[in-house]
């Protein structure tokens, strides 16, 4: 098996797994019907991205397991998000800021995709670079709307872009799967995308009259499965069906 | 107005319902038109928006990828109907945040399906279908109905709500061919939604108020009993296919009716939800008010920003 590609799938895959079970949680209870509508929209794009990926890791495994399997029954320590996604939905300003702060990233790692060696990878890419495209417009206007919105807004807004910065570094981390998959000339040298990342982030947030993090202490360890407390909660809802009801299909 | 000019009016709308031609929000009514279309739309509505909930639940527990993805856009079409039936509703010159608010002060109902709990993954399926079935059969005739903006809305809704049915029922067909363990929560389920799922389709006809006035208008073609035996007569055979039992000890067929004979329904716990207490109408109105009320903030938010960005638009424009 082709180890390092499969990991390197499971890299990619596991960020859009993990954000978009916690989009999907929110279904129902948004602060209006069109956010509602538009935030589940984005899990589903981002789980139809999912299923892609993880078809294709489960052929490269090559030992009978299936997308399911890949996607619900890992140990916790086997999930190699990043910690960003995984984080809680602690008000909608959160929602949005994770949101925005990953989808920045996410576009500019799918247009890099593109080119990627392996064709199954570069197809995916350019599918869901069309998704994340919307993605990315719709968070950044609602970072806008927050951030130059009322004061309550501002102080919120300006509350969950703090709390998630420490988070932001830890995207432009390589593990040795990824190290290997960009000198196969199939993987993203994502160290290269940092600086125009901040760059456009930073533009967001000056729209939106928010101050710019000054802090230098980052969070990592997601992409060596050593994740936050949250993740286990997520993960218990995620697998429960698999793990009550081992074996069987539905 | 004299009064004669209002019957003169009151008789020309009446034929033009009976000759079938739709009736547009800018055309006159009377008003007790208006008021039972509001009723009724946003009812509609807000069925949609709380029918979200229940099965909202299992969105992060789905049992494979697959059906999560189908279960995410199943719940994204409720929301859907929703926003066009609160937008048909806003044309008869009521606005979405009014009957909003008539929902969380509990002025309006919703369809009292909605407060059973979902306690399975299996009443995923039972849901698609039993509930969008019997709302299906509730909704067809609706397509024809003589207020415009409501019959065109309902069109698209029976289209997506009979794809939900026939995904419900291709989820109750897995379980019932699984594991033992996956056919008993497929009829577990089946014994939980069935006595509810015949109640969704009303009072008996004796005991409903409305059915005369709305036939008048085309707000119903069927009385509740015959839109209840017809879906009864539907399902019943569905339920033998997949080897699974309805649980009413008195279903029988009836060959001189061509038709199902059926047991008792208990209307008081009929009555009983209706009134507010279901095993969960109190978590849904909760669920409701608690995400508008958090929302409040993120609505001001943005209309203040809309606001702002008129004004620069305007200041620009000078």
């Amino acid at each position: 098996m082709k180890e390092n590609l499969y990991k390197y799938i499971l890299g990619i895959a596991d960020n859009s797994l993990i954000l978009g079970q916690r989009m999907g949680a929110l279904t129902g209870h948004g602060p209006s019907l069109e956010t509602d509508i538009a935030c589940t929209n984005i899990s589903l794009d981002l789980f139809g991205q999912v299923r892609s990926y993880y078809q294709y890791a489960a052929k490269i495994a090559g030992d009978g397991r299936t997308e399911d399997d890949i996607a619900m029954l890992r140990k916790e320590r086997e999930y190699v998000n990043v910690l960003l996604v995984e984080q809680p939905d602690t008000d909608f300003a959160y929602t949005m800021a994770r949101q925005f702060l990953f989808d920045v990233y996410h576009f500019m790692f799918l247009t890099e995709l593109q080119k990627s060696k392996d064709l199954t990878l570069a197809a995916i890419a350019t599918k869901s670079i069309k998704e994340v495209s919307y993605h990315k417009r719709f968070s950044s206007d609602w970072i806008k709307r927050l951030g130059d919105g009322t004061e309550l807004s501002n102080q919120k807004m300006q509350n969950a872009i703090d709390n998630l910065w420490t988070y932001t570094d830890e995207l432009f981390h390589q593990t040795e799967a990824d190290k290997a998959m960009v000198k196969d000339g199939i993987g993203v040298d994502v160290t290269k995308l940092k600086e125009g990342y901040y760059k456009q982030v930073i533009e967001v947030l000056e729209e939106a009259t928010l101050n710019i993090p000054e802090s230098k202490y980052f969070q990592k360890g997601g992409k060596e499965g050593i994740h936050t407390e949250h993740m286990g909660y997520l993960l218990s809802d995620l697998q429960y069906m698999q793990r009550a009801y081992p074996n069987m299909e539905w | 107005m004299s009064e004669e000019q209002i019957k003169n009016l009151e008789a020309q709308f009446e034929e033009r319902i009976a000759r079938d031609e739709k009736i547009e929000p800018k055309d006159w009514m009377p008003e007790k038109y208006r008021q039972t279309h509001i009723r009724q739309m946003s009812q509609h509505a807000h069925s949609e928006i709380v029918g979200m909930l229940p099965e909202g639940n299992w969105i992060t527990r789905a049992p494979s990828l697959r059906r999560k993805v189908a279960l995410l856009a199943k719940v994204q079409d409720e929301a859907g109907h929703g926003l066009y039936l609160y937008s048909a509703t806003e044309t008869l010159g009521v606005s979405r945040d009014e009957l909003y608010e008539q929902l969380h002060s509990g002025k309006a109902k919703y369809s009292s399906i909605f407060n059973y709990p979902t306690v399975t993954w299996a009443d995923m399926g039972a849901i698609g279908w039993l509930v969008d079935g019997a709302a299906i059969i509730n909704q067809v005739p609706l397509c024809s109905t003589s207020f415009g903006p409501y019959a065109r809305a309902m069109v698209r809704v029976c289209k997506e709500e009979s794809f939900h049915q026939r995904q419900g029922y291709e989820i109750m067909i897995k379980l019932a061919n699984g594991t033992p363990e996956q056919k008993a929560m497929a009829q577990d389920a089946l014994n939980r939604w069935w006595w509810p799922s015949l109640m969704m389709l009303g009072p008996t006809d004796a005991e409903s108020i409305h059915t005369e006035q709305s036939m008048k208008w085309k707000l119903k073609r069927k009385s509740n009993d015959e839109l209840r035996q017809q879906f009864i007569d539907q399902t019943v055979p569905q339920a033998d296919l997949i080897g699974l039992t309805i649980p009413d000890p008195d279903l029988k067929w009836n060959e001189e009716r061509q038709s199902y004979d059926f047991g008792d329904i208990n209307w008081d716990e009929f009555w009983q939800v209706v009134k507010g207490h279901g095993p969960c109408n109190k978590e849904r109105m909760k669920a409701r008010v608690g995400a508008w009320e958090r929302g409040e903030w993120v609505r001001d938010a943005a209309m203040a920003y809309a606001e702002k960005q008129q004004e620069r638009r305007e200041k620009q424009a000078v």
